[in-house]
C-alpha cells in the first residue's frame, strides 16, 4: 500500500512517523534527508512582533503543483521517495509548519532533492502567509532571495519581483 | 464564454469574494484581467498593470498569453509565500 506524497492539513505532524513510513523498511534506503519549517516570533527584524500566523493556500492547484515538484525531483536526483507536509489555517510562533523529507541510496541526492523541494515550494506554492502583530494583521511579503535560490536549480520563477 | 474566477489572499480581500462566475469575452488571461481592472475600482487597483499579480489557469501557474477556454478556471493572487 502506498501513502499519499502530498498532505495539506491543519493538525501537526510528527518528524519520525512521517521519516519511518517513508523509508518502508525498504533496505535500498541509505539516506534519509529531511527539513522542518517553523514558525518565528518575528519576520527579518530582531522584534519579536509576531503573535500568530494565518495560512491561506489554493485547494486543488497546492497539491497538484507540489505533487509536479515532486516528480521534477525524481527526474533530477536519484531518489527513491519524497513527501511534503504543508500546514495550513492558524499556527502560533514554535509551530512546526512544513516538512520535506527524502530517501536515497546516498546522501548526496537526498540532500540536494530536500533543498530543491523547498526552494520551489517558496516560490511556485499557492501558499500566502499574514501575520498578527500588535499593530495589526498584514499579508507578509515575498522575498526575492527566494527567487534566487530557486534560479541555481536553473529554474527563473519569478514570484516575488 | 462562461469562466470561473477565484481570488486569494491579499487580493480576495480587495475583491471582497473568493470567487465569481463570468461571462467573458476576452480571450487570454492577460485580456481577462484587462477586462477586471475596466470593470470596477477593487480590481483596477488590486489587479492594476505594475503590481506584483500572479495568474493561474485551471490550477496551473500561467502567463499573460495563456488562452481561455469556456469552462476555465482562473486565480489571481499576490506572489506566494508559503514554506
Amino acid at each position: 500500500m502506498s501513502h499519499p506524497r502530498v498532505s495539506i492539513q491543519t493538525h501537526d505532524f510528527d518528524l519520525s512517523a512521517e521519516v519511518a513510513r517513508l523509508r518502508a523498511a525498504d533496505k535500498r534506503v541509505g539516506a534519509v534527508c529531511s527539513f522542518v519549517g517553523t514558525v518565528r516570533d518575528r519576520n527579518g527584524g530582531a522584534d519579536p512582533s509576531v503573535q500568530s500566523m494565518e495560512l491561506e493556500h489554493y485547494p486543488g492547484m497546492t497539491e497538484k503543483s507540489i505533487e509536479a515538484m515532486i516528480d521534477e525531483a525524481h527526474k533530477r536526483f536519484d531518489i527513491f521517495g519524497a513527501r511534503v507536509v504543508h500546514r495550513v489555517g492558524l499556527l502560533q510562533p514554535l509551530d512546526q509548519i512544513v516538512l520535506v523529507a527524502v530517501t536515497s541510496a546516498h546522501r548526496g541526492e537526498s540532500f540536494q532533492a530536500c533543498e530543491f523541494l523547498m526552494d520551489y515550494l517558496k516560490t511556485q506554492a499557492p501558499f500566502w502567509k499574514k501575520e498578527q502583530t500588535p499593530q495589526g494583521a498584514h499579508w507578509v511579503d515575498a522575498r526575492v532571495s527566494d527567487d534566487a535560490a530557486l534560479l541555481r536549480w536553473g529554474i527563473s520563477g519569478s514570484n516575488a519581483s | 464564454m462562461k469562466i470561473t474566477v477565484r481570488y486569494f489572499a491579499s487580493i480576495r480581500e480587495a475583491m471582497g469574494t473568493g470567487s465569481e462566475v463570468l461571462d467573458t469575452s476576452a480571450l487570454t488571461l492577460g485580456q481577462l484581467r484587462d477586462e477586471l481592472i475596466a470593470r470596477d475600482g477593487a480590481a483596477a487597483q488590486v489587479l492594476a498593470r505594475g503590481r506584483a499579480v500572479r495568474m493561474a489557469l485551471n490550477q496551473v501557474m500561467g502567463d499573460e498569453a495563456a488562452a481561455l477556454a469556456d469552462g476555465a478556471e482562473v486565480a489571481f493572487f499576490p506572489p506566494v509565500t508559503g514554506g
